[in-house]
């Protein structure tokens, strides 16, 4: 159960028309160390790891998808005014045959999402680092994603995203600590 | 703070193609060092947390963009 707050977790603000950043934000967005494939990660794995991991992994999962709001209206701002011949020329000529102005699940290649992207092992120390391997790719794109723009404005976005993937690293490397604490705890009853 | 930046530079060979980078860099973010966090760390002041995305000092990991590109590297 959630509940919605109709606002950003971040402004975006987005101040040149450049359709072709548009296509290059894919890659958060449908891509495979994207924002929806660390939601569906998360919110998947945390049924069968151990309780007191659950919640950072609900509280993560759901952030992902705050994220992955953010990179829709990135791509969105870049794409709306554009005219099909401005969207072929930036690349996406074969986005709009298929989806004309609409957003989809896909990288910035046009590859399509899928679960394969994505895993559950059920053993925790197996998906706790695959979530931090996860983390760490999401924190490399966004770095690539900064450089390939000269828009401040969107660079400012893209930099608080990429200290929030630092910070889940972070948790789940602090999941994985706890896990193995209490491994070491010598419990007497 | 110390810098989160690391340099390598890479065999140049004396036929390659195009002009050689002759220094190459990588991040090393906060949180690869830290293990748990320590209790009580300093924190930034509500609203610069939120812009930056992060509430301790401790763990902001700047990027001001790759090292090849120098104008981006002012910006901050």
């Amino acid at each position: 159960m959630w509940k919605y707050e109709k606002k950003l977790q971040y402004p975006v603000r987005v101040s040149r028309c450049d359709p072709y950043m548009a296509k290059l934000l894919l890659e958060q967005y449908g891509g495979a160390d994207g924002e929806l494939a660390a939601a569906l990660r998360y919110l998947n794995q945390r049924y069968t790891i151990p309780p007191k991991v659950i919640g950072l992994l609900t509280d993560i999962g759901t952030e992902e998808f705050a994220h992955l709001e953010m990179i829709a209206t990135m791509v969105y701002k870049l794409t709306k005014d554009a005219t099909a011949e401005a969207l072929r020329a930036a690349g996406l000529g074969d986005h709009y045959v298929n989806h004309g102005h609409a957003l989809f699940y896909q990288n910035a290649s046009g590859v399509p999402w899928t679960a394969t992207y994505i895993q559950a092992k059920g053993d925790p120390i197996a998906d706790l680092y695959e979530d931090i391997a996860a983390e760490e790719k999401a924190r490399a794109t966004y770095q690539w994603l900064i450089d390939m723009t000269d828009d401040v404005d969107l660079q400012d976005s893209l930099k608080f995203l990429r200290e929030r993937e630092v910070i889940h690293a972070q948790r789940f490397r602090e999941a994985v600590e706890i896990l193995k604490e209490d491994q070491e705890k010598k419990k007497f009853y | 703070m110390y810098s989160q930046e690391r340099v390598y530079h890479p065999y140049v060979g004396p036929f390659d193609p195009c002009s050689p980078h002759t220094a190459k860099t990588y991040v090393l973010p906060p949180e690869v060092f830290l293990g748990f966090q320590p209790p009580t760390l300093a924190q930034f002041p509500p609203m610069e947390a939120l812009r930056r995305g992060v509430l301790w000092p401790m763990l902001y990991s700047p990027y001001h963009g790759r090292g090849d590109r120098p104008e981006a590297r002012d910006a901050e």
